[in-house]
């Protein structure tokens, strides 16, 4: 029989073993489960994971993997850090849209002024929304002990009422025959985080690298990054050394919630190009997935950003090309989380095969 | 504006029907995290229910057998966290996360050729005499069975846990799962059952928005009922009369927001319709003096 024996030290290969594994075990039961629903498994696993990066059209696929890698990157960068110490911020989704919805407001309000301030405004502006709808559930947790998930979750529902209502009334463009929905920023030169949109490139890619260096630096070679890994792996020993608990939830919260609002803003001044009722199709759940994929370290949620992100770029065409439901996308990203979390197991654990006991 | 068109006994009966979902996938979130294991995956399980159900339902035509293949598929889904988090060890919060992601997945994946459909019919059954009864009638015993199972399961997961051995274990296992193991109790076995019994429960509940609340079968549509479901075991304190409190409660301000609405009201709609959402979170704060067991959320292994 066999049975699990904790390591004396965490595996280091299966560190770098298990994302990889995990990816392609995600393949093999993706390709079953399309299968078993009348899908050719193979031509689904390809038209997913293999035309975006080398298919015929990859030249034109390649950039958006790019864009959606970006705001990914950006939000699970935030929440790691929380991950990290115990904090559990589920809620990014919400300060996403309340980020995006601060960012174009600003941008909106100077229309059709042109000037450089007003991209660093509406920057300003989309990380204090995303800041501000993250320090509900902070404060919260710190005066009252509140359930942090819980309340951060909840806020994604009132802030996803919120854009449905600023689409209708306030941010309505005036010179859209009444639909819901703003004004077009593309054609909004000042407020267009755009640096070269064929190559895909915006300014929410050059903010994701920013915060994968300034993370790195922060957890390495900073006191806050010591603190935030003591507190996750061992609160008491946290609270012996001095570190302040309330001051903790309050920053890491914070932080997440500026990255996630600052997502939301690149967002919408490029890619999205304005607010909508839909404008938000979930990343702010996908980079909790990137966050855990990428072992919530820095260097390791820059690459799954890219691996989710193509999982939406082939799932994108999956989608048109085979009929595949939009939410198919989700599955594969569950069960790659799932397998991730799975081998996990082998990192700190190792099977031993043992001698039933008499 | 007309107040008048709001009825009463028709609003607290349709009180007793929203909160029926929620009240279902609570009750069996409650025994979970009672064993000690955090499952945030009920939306989930709930949703792969309401599809589960939806396709047993129209292809056989009964809803009754409906409901009993939700409960399976709510179960089965909850399986799969209990191998991960039960034998792989892996973490709660990120299993359960997972799991709802999963679970929107395979629904809408299964769910694809159902949108649409309309669900047979499950008629309620107007309780002999009592359902005469003015005002209390209409407001109690005019509902369909599911309602009244629900109310059977707070009642008897109530009793489980207060009086019966089987209630007692798996309260220790959720207090102190090193204790349980040493008195010789199978923690990991004990846990396994309460997570399937939470899937079920999550997977009727999930039917009963796809086969009588709505009925038909539409991506998505929980809409956040199992994360309120989770909300209301803070609330309650992890104790079961008051799981029903609070479900009554979200019941009853989602009712009256559909109503303020129909009745239109000059608040704006997207208000009313944040209001579940923030009474929840103002509930939460409120009751967040509640203790919740003492192993909940982390792995059980017995080496370690």
């Amino acid at each position: 029989m066999i049975q699990l024996e904790k390591r004396p030290q965490a595996s280091a290969i299966w560190t770098y073993i298990a994302p990889l594994l995990a990816v392609i075990l995600t393949m093999i039961a993706g390709g079953i489960l399309f299968a078993f629903l009348g899908n050719d498994p193979f031509e689904a696993i390809r038209t997913i994971f293999w035309d975006p990066l080398f298919g015929e059209f990859a030249s034109f696929h390649r950039p958006q993997i790019l864009i959606k890698a970006a705001p990914l990157v950006l939000i699970a960068i935030g929440l790691s850090l929380g991950f990290r110490a115990g904090i559990w911020n589920i809620g990014a989704e919400g300060q996403y849209i309340m980020g995006a919805i601060c960012g174009a407001a600003v941008g909106l309000a100077f229309y059709p002024t042109e000037s450089v301030f007003i991209l660093p405004l509406m920057v300003i502006a989309g990380a204090l929304g995303g800041w501000a709808w993250a320090m509900i559930p902070a404060l919260l947790r710190v005066k009252f002990q509140t359930n942090e998930i819980l309340v951060s979750l909840m806020l994604v529902y009132v802030a996803e009422q919120l854009l449905a209502s600023v689409s209708l009334s306030l941010l309505r463009n005036p010179d859209g025959h009444g639909f819901p929905g703003s004004r077009n920023l593309a054609q909004y030169e000042s407020a267009t985080s755009w640096i070269d949109k064929s190559a895909g490139m915006h300014w929410g890619v050059v903010a994701a690298l920013i915060a994968v260096v300034f993370s790195y630096v922060i957890l390495s070679r900073h006191m806050l990054g010591f603190n935030i890994r003591l507190t996750g792996e061992s609160p008491r020993a946290a609270a012996f050394s001095g570190v302040n608990p309330t001051r903790m939830i309050v920053i890491c919260m914070g932080l997440s919630g500026v990255l996630a609002g600052l997502a939301g803003m690149f967002e919408v001044s490029g890619p999205g190009a304005q607010i909508s009722i839909d404008f938000n199709v979930g990343y702010g759940f996908t980079a909790i997935i990137v966050a855990f994929l990428g072992r919530l370290h820095p260097i390791g949620i820059l690459m799954a950003g890219g691996v989710m992100a193509l999982t939406y770029v082939g799932g994108g065409n999956a989608q048109a090309q085979l009929q595949l439901p939009a939410a198919a996308i989700q599955l594969f990203q569950g069960m790659l989380l799932f397998f991730l979390l799975a081998l996990d197991v082998m990192t700190n654990y190792r099977p031993v095969r043992k001698k039933e006991a008499l | 504006m007309d107040f008048s068109a709001i009825n009463p006994a028709v609003l607290l009966a349709s009180l007793m029907v929203a909160a029926t979902p929620i009240l279902l996938a609570a009750i069996g979130e409650l025994v979970v995290e009672r064993a000690g294991v955090l499952n945030l995956g009920v939306e989930g399980m709930m949703i792969t229910g309401a599809v589960a159900g939806f396709i047993v339902a129209s292809a056989t035509g009964s809803a009754w057998l409906g409901f009993i293949g939700a409960a399976f598929g709510g179960a089965i889904l909850a399986l799969l966290f209990g191998l991960l988090t039960q034998f792989f060890l892996s973490n709660q919060v990120a299993t359960g996360l997972g799991l709802t992601l999963f679970g929107l997945g395979l629904s809408a994946l299964m769910g694809q050729g159902y949108l649409g459909v309309k669900a047979p019919d499950f008629a309620s059954l107007n309780v002999p005499f009592l359902s005469d009864i003015p005002f209390l009638g209409r407001v109690l015993f005019q509902h369909d069975a599911m309602v009244y199972i629900g109310l059977a399961l707070v009642a008897g997961t109530y009793w489980m846990l207060k009086y019966s051995r089987a209630g007692l274990i798996l309260r220790a296992v959720g207090e102190n799962h090193e204790a349980a193991h040493a008195l010789g109790y199978n923690v990991v076995r004990v846990r396994l059952l309460a997570i399937l019994f939470g899937g079920a429960c999550a997977g009727l509940g999930g039917a009963y928005l796809s086969l009588v609340r709505v009925p038909t079968y539409a991506e998505g549509l929980t809409a956040g009922a199992g994360w309120i479901a989770l909300a209301i075991v803070v609330f309650a304190s992890w104790k079961p009369w008051r799981l029903l409190l609070g479900a009554y409660l979200f019941g009853g301000v989602t009712v009256l927001q559909l109503n303020l609405q129909a009745v239109g009201l000059s608040i704006p709609v997207e208000i009313l319709s944040m209001s579940p959402y923030l009474v929840t979170i103002l509930v939460l704060v409120i009751m967040s003096a509640g203790r919740a067991p003492g192993s909940l959320g982390k792995s059980f292994h017995a080496s370690s």
